[in-house]
């Protein structure tokens, strides 16, 4: 929390880190630096949910100790069950609504559909696309146990890569990690989605 | 055999049983593999090699990923050793007439195709003495009904990680009353975003955080229903 300016009408936006660079680039082009700042929490929670209400819980109550009365909160359910929403009634903070980040980016209705034309999708957005292999090959596991692929990705069929930026590279580095993956690769131009609504409405 | 592997045929059976909880934590299937041979050349009987070296060595498998020493990629490493010990016990425990405790169906419900938890549900339930048919992913509600009046279960499994596929299970426990057999079975659910409540809320007999879990709870279970049988029958 270090750094982050206490303001009298600024809202603090707690976010996971796998939306830091997102959340900055609303921020900036709506111009509301003066209004919203953000601190995130490790984006590598994402492989460990359970522990996310807890962490967010603490951070919290340590921006309210600081002076912080605008809280929101920047993660989706994020696989924790309800576990963020029930933290959030008792803390009185509210947060983006949908399951998970790929479910913002693409719109609650695109993303439903994406998940009933295919069960077998796995999503990549900007973030995970650019920390697959830490994120997923690593945190796997299957770095050093390749064994494991395909009981991680066994009943998988597609990677489906929604993008927030239009950016070659990436889409190559996504389409790689389909491979490596053994699985179809679909690319899909979200940009920031419903995400984009919710990080402007907090000023 | 390298120089600095164990001999696994110069340990007594007691120091070989403990290799094996090693070796199952640290998912060596191969080691296993000829750990359970030795075992059964001893003369052990198959029920015994499953319960005392590969179940047991899994329970302590469970206990430290519970507390976060171990985590998923580990646990799949000892879960494909122990099926690799499975592989050659299950025909012996068919012949052998290992005891039955119970009978299960256990699958992904319909729209999630996860399934590496159901998977070791399934691997400990077989080793603690029940008879699991197991439907896979991605089931609709049609799947179970099918499975439970060909195979008539005495338990009801379903699995899920999605918060956007769990309450599906409502769906089939919803559905089972609809048919007035829900309360035939017992009906066990699991899958990370769920909890206590969520399966309270469902209708479901209990909500079983891990694969041991599920094994006690089942056990428990069959039990009660055991007892209120002699009750019965003594009435």
């Amino acid at each position: 929390m270090a750094g982050v300016a206490l303001g009298p009408d600024r809202t603090l936006l707690i976010a996971c880190g796998a939306l830091a660079r997102e959340t900055l680039a609303v921020i900036r082009a709506n111009g509301i630096e003066d209004r919203v700042a953000v601190t995130c929490l490790p984006a590598i929670l994402h492989n460990r949910p359970e522990r996310i209400p807890e962490r967010l819980r603490q951070r919290i109550r340590t921006a309210r100790a600081m002076g912080w009365t605008r809280i929101r909160i920047a993660y989706a359910d994020c696989g924790t069950g309800g576990g963020i929403d029930r933290m959030l009634a008792e803390e009185g903070a509210d947060r983006i609504g949908g399951p998970h980040c790929y479910s913002f980016f693409a719109g609650a209705p695109d993303f439903d559909r994406l998940m009933e034309e295919e069960p077998g999708s796995f999503f990549l957005t900007d973030f995970l696309t650019r920390h697959f292999h830490t994120l997923v090959v690593e945190g796997m596991g299957l770095d050093r146990h390749p064994e494991l692929l395909p009981m991680f990705f066994g009943n998988y069929r597609r990677v489906v890569y929604l993008a927030q930026t239009e950016d070659p590279a990436l889409q190559a580095q996504a389409k790689a990690a389909a491979e490596r993956l053994g699985l179809d690769y679909e690319y899909r131009f979200t940009g920031y989605g419903e995400f984009a609504g919710f990080v402007a409405a907090s000023t | 055999m390298a120089d600095d592997d164990i001999d696994l045929n110069a340990l007594n059976d007691e120091e070989l049983v403990e290799q094996m909880w090693d070796d199952l934590y640290d998912g060596l299937a191969d080691e296993i593999v000829e750990s359970v041979n030795i075992l059964l050349a001893r003369k052990w009987t198959p029920y015994d090699v499953l319960t005392k070296a590969l179940v047991e060595g899994m329970r302590i498998v469970g206990i430290d990923f519970r507390d976060g020493i171990l985590f998923v990629p580990e646990v799949l490493l000892a879960a494909n050793a122990m099926k690799r010990g499975m592989f050659i016990l299950r025909p012996l425990l068919a012949e052998t007439g290992a005891p039955k405790v119970g009978k299960m169906v256990i699958g992904t419900v319909k729209g999630d195709i996860h399934d590496i938890g159901k998977n070791l549900v399934s691997m400990m339930m077989e080793g603690a003495g029940f008879e699991v048919i197991d439907l896979g992913i991605n089931n609709p509600v049609e799947n179970y009904l099918k499975a439970i009046e060909e195979h008539q279960p005495d338990i009801v499994g379903m699995s899920a990680l999605l918060t956007t596929t769990m309450p599906y299970m409502k769906v089939v426990i919803d559905t089972l009353k609809e048919q007035g057999i829900r309360d035939d079975y017992v009906v066990l659910v699991g899958g990370a975003p769920l909890n206590e409540e969520f399966a309270r809320e469902i209708g479901a007999d209990a909500y079983c955080r891990d694969a041991a879990v599920a094994v006690e709870t089942a056990k428990d279970f069959m039990r009660r229903k055991h007892n209120q049988a002699k009750v019965v029958a003594a009435g």
